[in-house]
């Protein structure tokens, strides 16, 4: 075997830095120094017209104005300006109610808590057990007072694809602002600000092949939108977002989406073709469920529960792949995946899912490699499980009186 | 998590993994925690007309500190009686292990093990 | 750009040191893993994070526990004010020094719509903050004091210990913005006695993207970022793993090189300031304490953004002010403080060194500061 280890199968928890980014960002930090705010000399200038170029780039992407992206430090940065900076500005004129659904990001959940502090209600939606929500429970869940809602496009985890155009309407026709967490599908989906009925859409540089610590707000023009500073300074971003720019970060945002922009197309044909393939391996094993919906999905992710086998010791036996048992940020504690219980899983097999994502650099021999590693280490575990026994016995572990410790 | 050596040497080479006849007179089992919880270990054993554990097997659910915890006792139960057996605390499975305190729990659920197969075992022999 | 540009700037941004560079580079490439996954990358990465941590907090005098990363100065100075003061509902009252930078002003005037009062403290004539000052401010109930160490235009280095026990025997909080003072002085979190303070990746020839709060752990804080838990909960969001292990090699180089870049820097400054004495230029807060490299002055009737544009043409990197408020033509609101009359003030020009400035930057550099005054009196004078 040829492949190098561990894998990477993780291109969800970040992205490498494509090489080609790397290259533009590199003079940017060594030549090209000068800070964008200083406009008084060339090196500001330099600065300032790779910053507007980016910002192009970025636009591009996503068929907006270039006026309408605001960098930040990332899309937690973007979910907490958003969620909090346009409900505070609209809250004294439509109400303080607002809708997400339990399956987003930490960040955007967070950002709907620290509201509640503040006095706002919420509303959590109960997402179907394929991940996608029902447009008419969240019709239903709209009050006269609601402000905002926020629902990701790619949730993280699943990899399950949220109809935005459909819950924008709705969020039209009831005059709410919409918040849209992108994080997880730049590059992945087609995104079409112009067509699309978002106002706010925050973007990730690091889950799309560009560096960390660099992302951006959609902030819609026509009609436009306003929000309330979350971070006050020198007024760079047109008072939205103070603080320093990192040119060097904000040009490798710019080629990231760049490249995302001219190859997306044939890499997620790729990509797909080689998710498929690990599909079809890893289904050879018995009693394992992919979790979210197939259909609406990205390429890129492929989540599965191997049942009667523990998660934790399922990820010592798969140390050969970098892979995540839930979203990175929560993969400290020992707590089952929250999205997949919200899904309807059972904790047993919320505990023993895997993530495996797919990317640019992921190679035919890597998924053959993880298939083998997969079918072997499950069936080892599985001999060791008392749970796999009962099975194979037909006991019903349902109906087993558990002695609770 | 960063685990010790014993651990992961249990982990990777586990002793004693199978199953013994439950019906059998002379076999003790346990089953102690629930998949809810993330842990569940079947621990079995068998004496001898001595009264001497001959054999243990277990089979655990589990993440790798529990599966060493329980892989370890079954070799320290070998040779004890029943009585030994019963002494056996989880704060040594802890230390043998190098367990950090959040896996305490694993040692705890080892002894319970034992404990649940010691009185399964006892209350199939008439006294 | 053109290599020829002599940068000047140094208050401003600082150039990245090519070893710092080596050290980011891995982390910009092949270490590209998530802090906060579990698996060989993640764990990379976090290691990378914790020497990083343990290199700022030598650089700042501060124990590592009590480093929390953040993407810039600006963030860090945001959520010191935000977070500190916005909890106090007794106190609600915040005192900043006149001469702050907006990323403090801007945050504490924000807290007005939640019913904070905000107390300016006035300098005196050299620009040091007035202890008695302080004082009067006090006697309402403050719960946050933020006073910056070193001034990013002037220079001038406030006594920020003594500031900072006034505040403690009032029951406030106090806040320091040492962005400035990182690299250029010796810092101790410790003897400050500050219960959080701000420091910058970027002005100390590190990368930008990376700054962090000092934080002293008994003080409750309310996080700006709410999200995925990073930093203990108090900033989430995916860590800067390239940013900050950069931000970490240039605090490590300080350890060795900071005393010699404060005297390369103070020599280049004091022969600068030699002549332009000679020019006729009045030289502002150079009675007080002053950061060695740093140097702020006007000339009579000569504007300051046309002296800088006027350089500019010539190749040379000089402000005529902060970086972020270039923009306006409002004389710097340092110089107000301080009691300099507003038509001096629009003339200011800062000049700030950096260790890799030479002499021989510094001779072309006054000469053409000469030619250029020369002809703008002379444009002057036939205008009157």
């Amino acid at each position: 075997m040829t492949v190098k280890t561990p894998i990477y199968l993780d291109y969800s928890a970040t992205t490498p830095v494509d090489p080609r980014v790397a290259e533009k960002m590199i003079p940017y930090i060594t030549e090209h120094f000068g800070n964008p705010a200083s406009r008084s000399h060339p090196f500001g200038w330099t600065a300032e017209q790779a910053v507007e170029e980016a910002r192009d780039e970025v636009a591009k992407l996503v068929n907006a104005d270039p006026r309408e992206i605001v960098w930040t430090s990332g899309a937690t940065e973007s979910n907490n300006l958003a969620i909090k900076g346009a409900a505070n500005f609209y809250s004294g004129t439509k109400g303080k109610h607002i809708i997400t659904v339990q399956t987003e990001h930490k960040a955007v959940i967070d950002a709907f808590r620290e509201l509640e502090r503040q006095g706002f209600t919420a509303t959590y939606l109960a997402p179907e057990p394929n991940g996608l929500i029902d447009l008419e429970k969240f019709k239903a869940a709209i009050q006269p007072d609601t402000v905002l809602a926020s629902v990701m496009m790619v949730n993280n985890e699943i990899g399950v694809i949220q109809d935005i155009t459909a819950i924008g309407n709705i969020c039209r026709e009831n005059n709410i602002i919409f918040h849209v967490d992108a994080a997880q599908a730049t590059g992945k989906v087609d995104i079409d600000l112009e067509k699309l009925p978002v106002d706010l859409m925050s973007f990730s540089a690091h889950k799309t092949y560009g560096p960390k610590g660099i992302g951006a707000l959609y902030v819609r023009r026509k009609p436009r939108i306003r929000i309330e500073a979350q971070m006050h300074g020198g007024g760079h971003e047109r008072g939205m977002r103070s603080g320093t720019l990192a040119t060097h970060q904000i040009v490798g945002m710019g080629e990231a989406f760049r490249i995302a922009r001219l190859e997306m197309k044939a890499e997620n044909l790729q990509i797909r073709r080689l998710r498929d393939r690990l599909l079809a391996g890893l289904e050879e094993i018995d009693e394992v469920y992919v979790n979210g919906d197939m259909k609406n999905r990205v390429p890129h992710n492929l989540n599965i529960s191997f049942n009667f086998v523990e998660g934790e010791s399922l990820i010592m036996a798969v140390k050969d792949i970098a892979v995540s048992s839930g979203s990175a940020c929560t993969s400290a504690s020992l707590e089952p995946s929250y999205v997949l219980r919200a899904l309807g899983r059972s904790d047993e097999l919320a505990h023993s899912s895997i993530r495996f994502s797919i990317g640019r650099f992921t190679t035919e021999e890597d998924v053959d490699y993880t298939i083998g590693l997969m079918k072997s280490k499950i069936g080892k575990l599985r001999e060791l499980s008392p749970l796999w026994e009962m099975h194979l016995d037909g006991i019903d572990l349902s109906k087993v009186e558990w002695a609770a410790h | 998590m960063a685990y010790s050596d014993k651990v992961l040497d249990h982990y990777e080479n586990p002793r004693n993994v199978g199953t013994l006849d439950k019906n059998d007179p002379h076999v003790g089992t346990g089953m102690v925690g629930a998949p809810a919880c993330g842990d569940v270990m079947k621990l079995q054993i068998k004496v001898n007309d001595s009264g001497i554990i001959e054999d243990a097997k277990f089979k655990t659910y589990g993440c790798g500190s529990a599966i060493a915890s329980s892989s370890l006792v079954t070799e320290w139960l070998k040779g004890k009686t029943l009585d030994q057996a019963a002494e056996i605390k989880n704060s040594a499975i802890a230390e043998e292990l190098a367990l950090p305190p959040v896996k305490i729990h694993c040692s705890v659920l080892a002894e319970d093990a034992i404990k649940a197969a010691v009185a399964d075992l006892k209350s199939k022999q008439p006294a | 750009m053109s290599n020829e540009h002599i940068f000047l700037d140094n208050n401003s941004t600082t150039l990245l040191d090519p070893r710092v560079l080596e050290a980011m580079l891995p982390y910009m490439q092949n270490q590209y893993g998530n802090a906060t996954s579990r698996h060989l990358y993640g764990r990379a990465a976090r290691q990378a994070l914790d020497q990083a941590r343990e290199q700022v907090a030598e650089a700042c005098g501060a124990h590592p526990s009590q480093v929390i990363f953040t993407a810039s100065g600006t963030e860090a100075n945001n959520f010191a004010i935000l977070g500190m003061a916005g909890n106090n509902e007794h106190a609600k009252q915040i005192a900043v020094s006149a001469i702050e930078h907006p990323a403090v002003t801007r945050p504490a005037f924000a807290l007005r719509e939640n019913g904070y009062r905000v107390a300016v403290i006035a300098t005196d004539n050299f620009g040091k903050v007035d202890p008695l000052s302080l004082d009067v401010a006090l006697e309402k109930p403050t719960s946050l004091v933020s006073v910056m160490l070193a001034n990013n235009e002037t220079g001038v280095i406030q006594d920020i210990a003594k500031l900072a026990e006034i505040a403690k025997s009032k029951g406030a909080l106090f806040h320091t913005d040492a962005v400035q003072g990182l690299g250029k002085l010796s810092l101790d979190f410790e003897s400050l006695g500050v219960h959080a303070m701000t420091v910058s990746s970027h002005k100390i020839n590190g990368p930008q993207g990376a700054g962090a709060l000092i934080l002293d752990k008994r003080v409750d804080i309310k996080p700006l970022l709410h999200g995925g838990g990073q930093e203990k909960g108090l900033r989430s969001g995916t860590e800067n793993v390239a940013a900050i292990v950069g931000f970490g090699a240039a605090c490590a180089l300080l350890q060795t090189e900071r005393e010699t870049r404060s005297e390369v820097t103070g020599q280049l400054r004091n022969s600068f300031e030699l002549g332009l004495k000679d020019l006729g230029a009045t030289i502002f807060g150079d009675k007080a304490a002053r950061l060695a490299n740093t140097s702020f002055f006007a000339f009579n009737e000569i504007e300051g953004e046309t002296l800088v544009m006027a350089l500019d043409r010539k190749g040379f990197a000089v402000a005529s002010g902060s970086a972020c408020s270039s923009d306006s033509t409002e004389p710097s609101h340092v110089l107000m403080s301080m009691g300099v009359a507003p038509d001096l003030a629009r003339g200011a020009v800062r000049v700030s060194f950096g260790a890799k400035n030479t002499s021989d930057e510094l001779n072309r550099f006054l000469a053409a500061l000469q030619s250029e005054v020369q002809r703008l009196r002379e444009l002057t004078a036939i205008a009157v």
